[in-house]
């Protein structure tokens, strides 16, 4: 049996084996993504991102515990750290708050370190949760790295984005920035126990009030066939992100936050949003091998030694990056 | 293509609350480029097993300062056995009698650390270990 198949059948000493392969990028790890590619595109991919201690891996914990309380549904956790980039090494220390999930089989939690991505995941997270959703798990769970204003990069691979805020962290100019909250189906202002939790939501409200309809609709209408869809059931077709509180040390605001993911992902199914998802994250991984194979050939058929030449020419000012690029590559990729 | 990292699971099993020696240790591995996945205070053996599998881990580090290494190593290996990490190496820290020094390297842990041990040691050794 191959590693593959091992883990379609369940086993999960090989998930967390061919994780670490997939991770490292050998090989045996892609051979591996290769077999189980048919396998994907069930689950849902949940992505949680928001600033440092906002307490998206507590939020994660609680609604994990719903989930396995409410439904029969299994779920992976892809927790993602900073490397340092000095040493990069990394202390991942998600797990210290998903304790509650411990000893549960339907549950399945990894830590992955960034190891110098910029986009607030791994460059391998997208293919560790490949793996999940071959693995037959329900719902694959991505959380970012405690994300500033651009890391942004969650919101192209998961179906549903939550973006978490909790209350005193900035007003209202925060909120009408461009980057992190434009990404956002369902903002969470969790820890709502906490003073100034009115003036959070306050600032969240008046942004989406801004922004977001006209711009879902007008996008929306560039694919809708159906008016009198829209017509009967004006909700459907456009997506307003909801605010939600929660507070993550005892649940509160849990259940409606679970229905309110639910909501979204019906939406996504009903308005086609799903698919164009699917088809534009697929669209961007597929452009990113072909760069890699690209940068592969490249390095193959051009010595090191022409490379080098060229880079000091360029230290020299001789030559512009641009005029190297064309030298280097002048028909060498046929 | 990345370089493989080695992972190090630091875990406090049992009952005590004092995690600053886990966390030096966490602190200095990571600082040796390693990824450490610290799961902090109050671990059953059973979690820390688990946490050694979902993280596919090379070392385990365990840090005990109440005494009961004795119960809580044993048990831990023998899980790391049954759930077929038999190639994880596990690293102990805490206030270790000579006596049972010999018992746990006979049962299998790789090294043994006890105050004023240097980190330096620590990590030459863990490298070591996983280097096989």
């Amino acid at each position: 049996m191959t590693i593959a198949q091992a883990v379609i059948h369940g086993d999960r000493l090989a998930l967390a084996r061919l994780l670490s392969q997939v991770e490292n990028n050998v090989p045996d790890g892609r051979a591996a993504l290769i077999e189980l590619f048919p396998h994907t595109g069930k689950a849902h991919l949940l992505g949680v991102t928001g600033a440092p201690g906002t307490g998206k891996s507590s939020l994660v914990n609680q609604l994990v515990l719903h989930y396995r309380k409410t439904d029969e549904r299994r779920v992976a956790i892809v927790a993602v750290d900073p490397s340092s980039p000095f040493t990069g090494g990394a202390v991942l220390g998600d797990r210290v708050r998903m304790r509650d999930l411990s000893g549960d089989p339907g549950v399945f939690i990894r830590s992955m370190a960034t190891r110098g991505s910029l986009g607030g995941l791994a460059q391998a997270t997208a293919n560790i949760a490949q793996v999940f959703d071959a693995a037959g798990f329900d719902t694959v769970i991505i959380e970012t790295v405690g994300a500033g204003q651009s890391e942004v990069d969650v919101a192209r691979l998961a179906h549903t984005t939550l973006v978490v805020e909790a209350p005193g962290l900035g007003d209202e100019i925060q909120a009408i920035k461009a980057g992190i909250l434009e990404i956002a189906d369902i903002l969470v202002v969790n820890k709502a126990d906490r003073p100034g939790v009115e003036n959070t939501e306050k600032a969240l409200k008046s942004m989406l009030e801004l922004a977001h309809p006209t711009q879902r609709v007008f996008r929306h209408h560039g694919v809708s066939m159906d008016v009198s869809v829209v017509e009967e059931n004006p909700h459907e077709d456009i997506w307003i992100p909801p605010i939600l509180r929660t507070v993550s040390i005892d649940g509160h605001g849990i259940a409606e936050l679970a229905e309110s993911i639910a909501r979204h992902v019906a939406h996504l199914r009903l308005s086609g949003d799903w698919a164009v998802r699917e088809r534009a994250r697929l669209e961007v991984e597929l452009e990113m091998l072909i760069r890699d194979e690209l940068v592969g050939q490249f390095r193959e058929k051009v010595p090191q030694k022409n490379y080098e030449d060229v880079l000091e020419k360029v230290v020299r000012r001789d030559l512009s990056p641009w005029e190297a690029v064309k030298s280097l590559m002048n028909g060498r990729l046929k | 293509m990345t370089e493989r990292k080695i992972r190090v699971l630091v875990a406090k099993p049992g009952l005590d609350g004092h995690d600053r020696g886990a966390k030096v240790v966490a602190r200095a591995l990571r600082d040796a480029g390693m990824e450490v996945i610290y799961t902090g205070l109050r671990q059953t053996p059973e979690m820390i097993a688990e946490a050694a599998l979902q993280e596919d881990v090379d070392v385990v580090g365990l840090s005990v300062l109440s005494g009961a290494h004795m119960a809580l190593a044993p048990r831990i290996m023998e899980l790391l056995k049954t759930n077929g990490q038999t190639n994880v190496k596990v690293f102990i820290g805490g206030i270790i009698p000579d006596e049972d020094l010999h018992r746990l390297k006979e049962m299998g842990v790789t090294g043994v650390y006890g105050p004023g041990a240097s980190t330096d040691d620590i990590i030459r050794d863990v490298k070591m270990a996983v280097a096989g």
